[in-house]
This record gives C-alpha cells, sequence and structure tokens, in this order.
C-alpha cells in the first residue's frame, strides 16, 4: 500500500500542476510559480508559529498570504520602482526564501519543517498520516487535502474556462470585448498558489516547478488543440509519477527527485524525436 | 554578549580564521555583484538562477567520481554542468516553439532534481566523506576552510579582472548585439566567454550562500546599482560593493548569532541595500521619481491656472475674482488658491482683495504656454494629418513639457507661421 499511497499522492500534485501549468506556458508566466513555490516559505512558518501546529488549514492560510505578498512585491519592483521582470521577481522570491530559512533556523528546532523538506518535500512519508475514508480503505492526510483542491481547480477551470482560455490566447480581443483581464490574472494566479501550496508540503519546492512546466511542455509540443494539451499534460504527470517512483525505488533515492528527473528524461526523448522527424520531413520534403 | 563584544571578537588575533573568512566572502560575493551587473544589463536574471541550481548535479559527480570532498573537483563539476544547463536553454529555445520561461523552468527543475537523486544515492551509499556535501543547498560561508576560502577568493579576484579586461565587449553585447558585430567584435565568443565567467562565479558562488540563493547575489546588487547610475563602469563598482559587504555582514551575523545560516543572512543585507538604493537613488529612485512627478504636476497646475488667467485678461477684464476662474475656467476652488499663492509668490500675478490682476512677467510666461500649444497643434495637423478637433487635447498635455530647444525647432520646420488650425493668432 505505502507504494500506492506516494504514487497516488505524487499524482494528485501532478494533476493539479499539470492544470495551472499549461495555463502558465501558454501566458509566458511559468517562473512566476517558480518565484511563489519559493516564496511560500516565511507564510508557511509564521503561521505555524502562531498556530502551534502544522495542521492544515491554518498553514494554508500563511502561504497563501506570503504568495500573495510576494506577488504584489513583485509587482511593486515592476509598476512602482519600473524594475525589469526577471529581476524583480529574482529579488523577491530570494528575498522571502531566505527570511523564511532565517526563521526556520531560529525557531524551528522542534518543527516538522527543515530545510531540506522545503525543497525535495518528504513524500516518503506520507503514509505516516493516515486517515480512514470507509471502513480499512485509508488515504494519506496530504492526499486528502490535494484531492479537494483538485476537485476545485477542475471545477474552477471548467467554470471559468472561457474567461481563462481568451484573456490567454488573446488579451487584446478580450480587452475589446470588456473581459477583464486583471481578474483571470489574479483568478489564475490565486489557483497557482494553493497548488503550490498544498503540493509544496508534499513534494518540496522542485517537484512543483517540474510539475508546473514539464508535462505542460511536453504536452505543448505534443498536440495543437488547447483542451488536448490539458488532459495530454495531466496524463503526462500522472506516468512521471509512476515511472519517477519505481526508479526511485530502484535506485534507493529521493522520491521528488527522481520525478523531477524522469520528467526531464521524457522531454529530453519527446524533443529528440520530433526534432529527428522534422529533419525526416525537410529531407523529404527537399 | 552585546553586539559590541561580538564585534571585537570578531576581530580578535584569535580569530583570524574567521576574519580571512569573512573577507573571503565578501570577496566572493564581490564577483558576484561585477559579473551579476552583465547578467542583469542583458535581462538574464532567470538564467543565473538556473545556472545555480543546474552546478549541483556537477559537485555531485565530481564527488561520485572522486570520493573525496576537493573543492577542485568540485568546481570542475560545477562548471561543467553549468555550461552545459545555458546550452540547453539556448538549444531548445533555438529548436522548439516553446518559450524561454517553461525552458528555464524545466530546465532548473530538472538538473535540481538530477542533483538531489544523486545526492540522496551518495548519502545511502554510507560514504564518511560525504557528510556536509548537502551544505550546498543553503551554502555555509561560515564554516568554509581556510584552503577553500584562499582558492575561491584568488579565482574571484581573477574573474572580475577578466571582466575589467573584456569589459568593452561585455557592455556592448549587453546593449546592442549588432552593433557590436558592426565594430567587428566576435561576438558569439564575448557571449561564451561572459557564460564561462558567470558560471565560474556561480560555481564559488555557490559555496558562500548555496544553490536556491546564488540567483540573489548576481541579480540583487546588480538591480540596486541601476538605481544609482547610468554608468556601467559604476554599476560594476556598486554591485561589487553591495555584494562585498552583504559577504562580509553575512559571515558575521553568522557567527555572533550561534549557527545562524549564512547564505540568507547574506541574501537579506542584500535584499536591505537594494532596497535602500531602490527607494533613494538620485536619478531612478522611487522618491526621487515621486519627488519629479511631483514638481511636474505643479508646474502644470500653474501654467494651467496663468493660462486662464491671462486669456480671461486678452478678453478686457482687467481684474479677474477667484469666482470668475471657479465659474467660468471650472477650477476647483480649494487647490486654485494654492496655486494662485505660488503664481504670486512666482511673480506673475498679484492679488488685492480677491481680485487677480496679471502683470507683464505673467502675461509672457502665459504667452509661452498658449504659443507652444498652438505650434504643436499645428504640427500635428501638419504632419500627422489630424482633425482640428482631435488637436487640442494632445497639445493640453504637451505644452508642459516642451523645451525652448524643441520649440526653436518647430518654429524652424513650420516656417514662423501666424495662425493655429483654429485660426486664432500664435503669440509671438
Amino acid at each position: 500500500m505505502n507504494d500506492f499511497y506516494i504514487i497516488f499522492t505524487a499524482s494528485l500534485v501532478a494533476i493539479n500542476c499539470a492544470l495551472m501549468g499549461s495555463f502558465l506556458v501558454m501566458r509566458k508566466m511559468v517562473m512566476l510559480g517558480d518565484a511563489i513555490s519559493h516564496a511560500v516559505l516565511p507564510g508557511i512558518f509564521v503561521a505555524y508559529l502562531i498556530s502551534g501546529s502544522t495542521a492544515s488549514l491554518p498553514i494554508l492560510v500563511g502561504a497563501a498570504f506570503s504568495g500573495i505578498l510576494a506577488t504584489l512585491l513583485i509587482e511593486w519592483f515592476t509598476k512602482k520602482a519600473r524594475m525589469q521582470s526577471d529581476a524583480a521577481i529574482g529579488v523577491s522570491y530570494t528575498l522571502l526564501f531566505a527570511i523564511g530559512i532565517i526563521l526556520i533556523s531560529k525557531f524551528g528546532q522542534n518543527a516538522d519543517l527543515d530545510q531540506q523538506c522545503v525543497l525535495y518535500g518528504e513524500i516518503e512519508y506520507v503514509s505516516l498520516w493516515l486517515k480512514p475514508i470507509f471502513g480499512s480503505f485509508m488515504l494519506p492526510k496530504q492526499s486528502l487535502i490535494l484531492l479537494a483542491v483538485a476537485a476545485l481547480l477542475i471545477g474552477a477551470v471548467i467554470w471559468g474556462y472561457k474567461g481563462l482560455f481568451i484573456t490567454t490566447f488573446d488579451p487584446n480581443f478580450a480587452l475589446s470585448t470588456g473581459v477583464s483581464v486583471a481578474f483571470w490574472h489574479y483568478f489564475l494566479m490565486g489557483g497557482v498558489s494553493l497548488t503550490t501550496v498544498v503540493s509544496f508540503e508534499s513534494v518540496g519546492a522542485i517537484l512543483v516547478i517540474a510539475f508546473l512546466s514539464g508535462p505542460p511542455a511536453i504536452a505543448y509540443l505534443l498536440v495543437e488543440d488547447f483542451k488536448k494539451m490539458l488532459y495530454l499534460a495531466c496524463a503526462i504527470g500522472v506516468f512521471c509519477s509512476f515511472a519517477g517512483y519505481y526508479f526511485a525505488k530502484w535506485l534507493d533515492v529521493s522520491v521528488a527527485g527522481s520525478i523531477a528527473a524522469v520528467t526531464g528524461i521524457l522531454f529530453v526523448i519527446v524533443f529528440v524525436a520530433l526534432q529527428l522527424r522534422k529533419r525526416n520531413v525537410d529531407v523529404i520534403s527537399t | 554578549m552585546s553586539i559590541w563584544q561580538h564585534i571585537t571578537t570578531f576581530f580578535s588575533a584569535e580569530n583570524y580564521n574567521l576574519f580571512v573568512i569573512s573577507i573571503g566572502s565578501g570577496i566572493l560575493c564581490f564577483a558576484a555583484g561585477a559579473v551579476g551587473t552583465f547578467t542583469y544589463l542583458r535581462k538574464r536574471a532567470l538564467i543565473g538562477d538556473v545556472i545555480s541550481h543546474a552546478v549541483l548535479p556537477g559537485v555531485a559527480i565530481a564527488f561520485m567520481l572522486s570520493g573525496v570532498k576537493n573543492p577542485f573537483y568540485f568546481l570542475i563539476g560545477a562548471i561543467f554542468s553549468g555550461l552545459l544547463s545555458i546550452w540547453i536553454v539556448d538549444y531548445v529555445q533555438a529548436k522548439s516553439k516553446l518559450k524561454p520561461d517553461a525552458i528555464l523552468a524545466l530546465t532548473l527543475s530538472v538538473f535540481f532534481g538530477v542533483g538531489i537523486v544523486l545526492l540522496t544515492k551518495i548519502q545511502h551509499g554510507g560514504n564518511s566523506a560525504q557528510s556536509g556535501l548537502d551544505s550546498f543547498l543553503f551554502g555555509k560561508a561560515a564554516s568554509m576552510n581556510l584552503f577553500d576560502v584562499k582558492l575561491f577568493s584568488v579565482i574571484a579576484i581573477i574573474n572580475v579582472v577578466s571582466i575589467l579586461v573584456l569589459l568593452r565587449g561585455f557592455s556592448l553585447i549587453s546593449f546592442d548585439e549588432n552593433y557590436a558585430k558592426g565594430l567587428g567584435f566576435n561576438v558569439s565568443v564575448i557571449k561564451s566567454l561572459l557564460a564561462l565567467l558567470t558560471v565560474i562565479t556561480v560555481a564559488i558562488g555557490v559555496q558562500a550562500v548555496g544553490v536556491v540563493l546564488m540567483a540573489a547575489l548576481l541579480i540583487t546588487p546588480a538591480a540596486g546599482a541601476r538605481y544609482l547610475t547610468n554608468s556601467i563602469p559604476k554599476m560594476l563598482i556598486f554591485s561589487g560593493l553591495f555584494g562585498f559587504v552583504s559577504g562580509w555582514v553575512g559571515v558575521f551575523i553568522s557567527y555572533s548569532g550561534n549557527g545562524m545560516p549564512t547564505g540568507p543572512w547574506i541574501v537579506v543585507v542584500l535584499s536591505v541595500i537594494a532596497f535602500i538604493a531602490i527607494l533613494f537613488g538620485k536619478q531612478r529612485g522611487v522618491l526621487a521619481r515621486l519627488k519629479l512627478r511631483k514638481a511636474n504636476n505643479i508646474k502644470i497646475n500653474n501654467e494651467n491656472v496663468l493660462k486662464d488667467i491671462y486669456k480671461l485678461a486678452e478678453k478686457g477684464t482687467q481684474t479677474i475674482s477667484v469666482k470668475q476662474l471657479v465659474d467660468i475656467e471650472k477650477h476647483k476652488p480649494i487647490p486654485l488658491i494654492s496655486v494662485l499663492n505660488r503664481l504670486e509668490k512666482l511673480d506673475y500675478i498679484d492679488q488685492i482683495r480677491g481680485m487677480i490682476i496679471i502683470n507683464d512677467k505673467g502675461r509672457l510666461a502665459a504667452r509661452d504656454v498658449i504659443r507652444k500649444h498652438r505650434l504643436w497643434e499645428i504640427y500635428l495637423s501638419k504632419y500627422f494629418q489630424l482633425d482640428p478637433d482631435h488637436l487640442h487635447d494632445d497639445a493640453e498635455g504637451i505644452e508642459h513639457v516642451i523645451t525652448p530647444e524643441i520649440e526653436k525647432h518647430l518654429i524652424q520646420l513650420l516656417d514662423r507661421p501666424e495662425k493655429d488650425p483654429h485660426e486664432s493668432e500664435i503669440p509671438y
């Protein structure tokens, strides 16, 4: 069962991230997701200090709070201080991450949070916190939260698909037809913050970024239609969770790192295959 | 212990090692700040992030192959995997429809993931020398050994000297690659050299602040320095100094705070310095720009009110009441009074018991504004073929910013016209 718990949890993270990541990839905003996933750290820790527990709700609130803080900070740098956007992202998230690490090492001796878990999570241990569902069937606490968020995200994407789609692919047209580009931007950012926050605890920052960028990027290379891209990205994410987990088990290494590595390998395979095919097509056509 | 005691012990002779380390950490951060100037100017801040994550697998492989913790091997491994990551980003970007941000995020996380895989492999392998390898994640400047510090400092200094030698080429490719090509520079060689220097700097900087925060060491000093100057050499110096100070202070805090992590403190100090520069920078700082905007607003209000007074006076009323300005020209009473007081101070008008009299100096100033307005209207209608009823709004804004030089140029260009498109006379 342990295998199942871990793969199930990772797959849920993969699906959440693939949904949000597909929009981020098309909007050229993946690095913002990267920034948020690092910047949630101080919020998580402050929430832990105040509430004194690692219960999910206060942690979620704290993380969401610092996710918003990060986006505001980045916006302040770009709009008010007119800094170029890449630098604004780099400066903001490193500062928040540094503050988070300092807080942890100052007050966190007894906390379950430590520096390693921030980066590569503790998905190996999800089965330590099981909750019964029906009868003897149990699921890890983490995956229940992830499941709820997945339901929320799928609902949100279905409900807001038109708005998200149009502001992603043709913001000017959206603007001219009176669709609020700003609303859908913050709608998506809210989703991204929520995703990174709930995923962060179980898989760590690095796998969140791999999942946000990898499966959508691979899907984008393979299909043209955006709806198909969404489905395919989710499927690829789940596949990478499977393959990555067994790869990790085989080599006895970190699961999160291994899933990220497998995502990279899959990308390389798809990329090279497409290059080869392109070359063949070129040869035939000339 | 008080801070003062901390400082005195910090500098005392028995802490010679610590002193050397703090200076060494400062030098590492100086080099990062200097190289980062170009990373910043070339808008490649996030590439710095990628490189710093990407050195991890290189370090791990170097350890696996050699079995010892030799900083020299680590450096070589780090440089290899750092360069590989840059090459991959560039290659995928050239060969696919993916946008840079997705490629950066993917490369960063995959390299880092591979690094973590290798690190955990090493840890589970039970090699006793492995302990401390994971300090690469968060840096360990305060606990570096003396030999490492000296080695890295020397490399950092060589780096900075190379930058100075290649300054002209680096500056050119930061702004205009084609122009650099036109001048006969070999752009691709210069770019590769810059990439190499960046990777070397990251590879040694990682020792001080760790993988995740290395991006800050490259970008934050340059981001702050950018608000202080427009010249690249000065920016290099500021940026390097910011790095040096925070590298040094970071080690001090880490030492006096009993095992506080060094890297995060370096980044926090760095960010504080950058914030101060961003807020108080003389030319581009946030406060300087707010002040400039306020001054502009005052000028615009002054000129608008003066213009209206002048127009009323031209219609025949020699004395104008505040009430007239409010009623006819729709000025709001409260700001109007302070504007009038300012105009009186500037000696453009006289106020006697609620009545306003414009004097000769005021007339001249008002005519200046009106002339600029009408010249601009002619210019727009002549060169942009705009209809007469579309001209006013644009001219309303621009009349306050046309300098005497532009005005002279306009008059020349338009052949000193007599009438504007609305058939009003132009006052010279």
